[in-house]
């Protein structure tokens, strides 16, 4: 039995966690560039789960990393049980996408997913990913804290 | 049109032959239309052949002209359908001498969205022509008139991110090795390795298709058992590009549907499968929310030789217009060796939503792709983790690496593969963000990062000679073989 899984979404999560001074300097880069700051969490890390919960609106107009990772700092204690992720998000006309998403807080306890297997006809199996985590009601996953 | 030939005596309208220069298909005067379809051809003229004719001659032959007059075109408004060539400029010191000339082809020549159509004119019986040693199409410029009839990569390179969930790095994906021999089981297997240790995606190979050790629906059911075995270790997407390659078209479609059915993000064709084919298995991938990939097999026979053929920056144009997703493109450094300003103009071609004209990429015309979706160049051949800072530097973030043996080649397996160019890339991309001088730094940067991780540390052991440093250049014609292994 596995004591869990390191969910590897966002572009550093082989790297070991990002320091608050090496998560200030991607936010500078993305304000360099000219990219909105947006800070989600959420307590379904299914990797189709598209929209996490905004920590409030993007922000477009910061011009200091500080104000960031500030925010990034007020989310983590408001939802220190939850997935954290910052995005950069370019609007440049036949862009207007993510430019970077990094995660930058996880849960103590990572419990990963588990693979249904219906099993149907010619050995043809439909595979369905279920986060552990969210056989539980919104509120009492990861031990119920925030 | 003159009645009579250039010397003014023999009527133009005469059975005979005549100079193609004389029948209105060298038109030094003529200003192309915005609408017009361009083409750049590379011409070598037999000795003693008239290089202005030479280009008449293609003008001609690419679209209205036979080898003699006939009475016929006069039913016509033939000044509108001959190809014009403009322009013929020598190139410097070439030996034997060769001449790059500029055809304008008028937009009724083509029919709308047909590549088919497009190459059965521009290099349909033009390259055989006696009168020429050699003759390569260059680059065309082609006018938004005519691009907009195309519906272009069925989802492009923002849409496949926002797909995959993935952003900000160049994506890391693997061929499986050994390209013949496995059995669906073991293939299965390798995927599931390569997956689960970090990379992306893994692909079939260009011609494993379905062979008596290998049949496409047992590798489909394996090779999709292992990508979500993959997603539920890491709770990424992953996926394997299933080459629904086959003889004929009703094939093809049964392995993509079988594909889809078994829920893959992706499949792959081969650009032997032709353009039309191509075009048909773009417009299912549309239907289907399906990723196409292609690889470029064959298609060296024509773009390698200088003097003769089609520039692969032309294919890539094709490409995207009929709509591909993903196209190998070439690496700079690894084993496939090209020359660095080309393989930028190639990469341009594929992604950028204007590319100016710049001889120094070996882009002749600007050209305006009016919004189109960009396609995702490929990177694959003999590359490695100990050259991610080269690769980044010359390929940029929006391309996918795919380092075959350089993770399944892995002394630790296949998995400690995938995981030490994960980390070699996400090292890179953390270093490039943060300002650094990766390009120079990155050998330092890589050792910094092995020293937080077994895998990348074996990788450049084995494969790295990774203090190799060299000029950050995107100069042409200079040979570059940054290459650290062979």
């Amino acid at each position: 039995m596995t004591t869990g899984v390191r969910i590897t979404q966002g572009t550093f999560s082989y790297l070991p966690e990002l320091t608050d001074d090496e998560i200030r300097a991607q936010i500078q880069y993305g304000i360099d560039n000219g990219w909105a700051v947006a800070i989600e969490f959420t307590d379904d890390p299914h990797p189709r789960n598209v929209y996490w919960e905004m920590w409030g609106m993007p922000m477009f107009d910061i011009e200091d990393a500080a104000a960031g990772l500030f925010e990034v700092n007020r989310c983590r204690k408001a939802h220190s049980n939850r997935y954290i992720r910052v995005s950069l998000y370019n609007a440049t006309l036949t862009k207007q996408t993510i430019a970077l998403q990094f995660i930058v807080n996880r849960p103590p306890h990572e419990p990963g997913f588990r693979l249904h297997r219906q099993e149907t006809t010619d050995r043809i199996v439909r595979y369905t990913l279920e986060p552990y985590a969210a056989r539980d009601p919104h509120g009492e996953r990861y031990d119920g804290s925030e | 049109m003159a009645g009579k030939s250039g010397d003014g005596e023999r009527p133009r309208w005469l059975a005979g032959v005549i100079p193609y220069k004389e029948m209105g298909y060298w038109r030094p005067d003529y200003e192309p239309d915005d609408t017009d379809i361009i083409a750049a051809f590379r011409l070598t003229p037999q000795p003693g052949v008239d290089p202005e004719e030479a280009a008449a001659a293609i003008a001609g032959e690419s679209s209205t002209a036979t080898w003699t007059v006939v009475w016929t075109d006069r039913l016509t408004a033939y000044e509108n359908y001959q190809a014009k060539a403009y322009e013929v400029v020598p190139v410097p010191n070439s030996d034997p001498p060769q001449y790059i000339a500029s055809i304008a082809y008028k937009l009724d020549l083509f029919e709308e969205g047909s590549i088919a159509n497009l190459t059965s004119s521009i290099i349909g019986n033009v390259f055989g022509f006696k009168a020429l040693k050699a003759l390569r199409l260059e680059d065309m410029r082609i006018s938004t008139h005519y691009l907009k009839t195309f519906d272009g990569p069925p989802h492009g390179i923002i849409n496949e991110r926002e797909m995959v969930n993935k952003y900000g790095r160049p994506l890391l994906g693997a061929t499986t090795k050994p390209k013949l021999g496995l059995t669906p089981r073991n293939y299965g297997r390798v995927v599931y390795e390569a997956l689960r240790g970090g990379l992306d995606f893994v692909k079939d190979d260009e011609n494993i298709n379905s062979q008596p050790f290998n049949r496409w629906r047992e590798r489909y059911l394996y090779c999709m058992e292992a990508v979500n075995r993959a997603q539920e270790e890491t709770g990424e997407i992953k996926g394997h590009y299933l080459n629904v390659t086959a003889g004929n078209m009703e094939d093809m479609y049964e392995r993509a549907e079988f594909a889809k059915e078994l829920g893959s993000v992706i499949i792959m064709i081969d650009l032997t499968i032709g353009f039309t084919a191509m075009t048909s298995m773009s417009k299912w991938a549309r239907k289907n929310s399906m990723l196409l990939h292609l690889h470029r097999a064959g298609h060296a026979t024509y773009t390698r030789q200088k003097n003769h053929g089609v520039n692969f920056r032309v294919i890539s144009k094709w490409c995207r217009m009929l709509g591909v997703d993903h196209i190998h493109a070439g690496t700079v450094v690894g084993k496939l060796e090209g020359d660095p300003g080309a393989i930028r103009g190639y990469y341009d071609t594929l992604r950028d939503d204007y590319v100016k004209k710049d001889p120094a990429h070996g882009i002749y015309f600007d050209q305006d792709w009016v919004h189109l979706p960009g396609v995702m160049p490929v990177a694959s051949g003999g590359i490695h983790a100990g050259q991610m800072h080269q690769l980044l530097h010359y390929l940029g973030e929006d391309v996918v690496l795919q380092f075959g043996g350089g993770t399944i080649g892995h002394p630790m397996g296949i998995s400690a593969g995938a995981t030490a160019n994960r980390v070699a890339v996400e090292a890179m991309i953390q270093a490039r963000n943060e300002g650094r001088d990766y390009l120079k730094e990155g050998p330092d940067i890589l050792k910094k990062a092995a020293k937080k991780c077994k895998e990348l540390d074996a990788a450049l052991d084995t494969w790295g000679d990774i203090s190799f440093e060299f000029e950050s250049t995107d100069v042409p014609d200079v040979v570059e073989t940054p290459t650290t292994t062979g």
